[in-house]
């Protein structure tokens, strides 16, 4: 599975570690909903921590297509909102 | 819902557009480099701008502080001629500058913040933009090598993904610019405005007073020195007359 951190790229992480992800990812979702910043901040962090932890890097050279894709590491909860509004974001969810 | 994969839906939305517009990725490539240097520009510019915003507020900030050392030396010079209302009214004048170098300090700080986070910002984009520039070669060759493979559609896509990333970094870094000129922008007007200045050249009547105050004095002294000589020598000496004349009127 490919995940890509916007502004750093693109890691490969193997198989079936991405419960962990999955949890934090919601984590995440759920901050942008209530608007907690500091929340946000917290599980942006875990986020992107755990991706390069479990991750590896993918080489320059390489260019394949992400299935996942992280926000910016020093992304605000504000940004990120209007990045998950602009389109693609819905249809991009109610695919899977 | 997942962050992460309404994240991924909108950029692949970016990238097919990317696709559909592109003819060759290898041209959008430079086109897109090309962007970035424009960019860097533009940021380095904004820098250049908000250090002229800066010494402005320092140099007023500098201005004030000799016009409200001045005041307090007058308030001094007062007192020493026993003018107790002036000297308040120098203080009073003096405070009131004390808080417009406040505000100036104020923003002297906002500035700088300013200052140290587009420079900040300049740092970065030109590491992105050194890195973008080898990085770009390497999607070149790579989409060549594609080509003649004949594997083409896999190799695009994850060129053009890039891309997209790349677009999007130096159009969060753009918008952040964007904010930071306006707000320079704003604090230039109102230094420009002279909303800030009402109080560093004020006319200087305290100063008069003064100096009308020891001229008087001054001139009461020679009035004072003149009587002392008329009334123990009968025969002064006539060289020292044409000067005591001239003080004479205003008594």
């Amino acid at each position: 599975m490919i995940v890509r951190i916007l502004g750093e790229g693109q890691y490969d992480i193997a198989g079936a570690e991405s419960s962990v992800l999955e949890g934090l990812d919601s984590v995440l979702m759920e901050a942008v909903e209530t608007g907690d910043e500091s929340a946000f901040a917290a599980a942006l962090d875990a986020l992107i921590a755990e991706v390069r932890r479990t991750g590896t890097p993918v080489a320059d050279d390489s260019f394949a297509p992400s299935d996942l894709v992280v926000p910016f590491s020093d992304s605000t909860l504000e940004e990120t909102k209007g990045l998950l509004a602009e389109p693609g974001g819905e249809t991009g969810s109610e695919d899977r | 819902m997942s962050v992460m994969k309404r994240l991924s839906g909108i950029v692949q939305a970016k990238t097919n557009k990317l696709l559909d517009k592109a003819e060759d990725p290898r041209e959008s490539l430079d086109l897109s480099y090309q962007k970035q240097l424009e960019s860097l520009q533009k940021v380095r510019r904004s820098v250049a701008d908000v250090t002229t915003a800066k010494k402005r507020i320092e140099l007023q900030a500098s201005q004030l502080q000799t016009q409200a050392d001045k005041l307090q030396s007058q308030a001094k010079a007062a007192l020493t001629q026993g003018n107790e209302d002036l000297a308040r009214e120098a203080l009073a004048r003096r405070a009131a500058l004390a808080d417009q170098l406040t505000e100036l300090e104020t923003q002297h700080q906002q500035v700088q913040a300013q200052e140290t986070k587009l420079i900040d910002t300049a740092q970065k984009l030109q590491t992105q933009v050194d890195s973008f520039r080898t990085k770009k070669e390497t999607m070149k060759a790579t989409y060549t090598a594609a080509e003649a493979q004949t594997k083409i559609g896999e190799a695009v896509s994850g060129i053009s993904e890039s891309m997209s990333d790349a677009g999007m970094s130096m159009q969060r870094a753009q918008d952040k610019i964007d904010g930071m000129q306006a707000r320079a922008g704003a604090m230039d007007e109102l230094l420009a405005s002279g909303a800030l200045t009402d109080l560093t050249n004020p006319v200087d009547d305290i100063q008069a007073q003064l100096d009308k105050a020891s001229t008087t004095s001054a001139v009461d002294d020679q009035l004072a020195a003149l009587k002392a000589e008329v009334a123990v020598g009968s025969a002064p000496p006539a060289a020292e007359l044409p000067a005591a004349e001239s003080g004479d009127a205003p008594s």
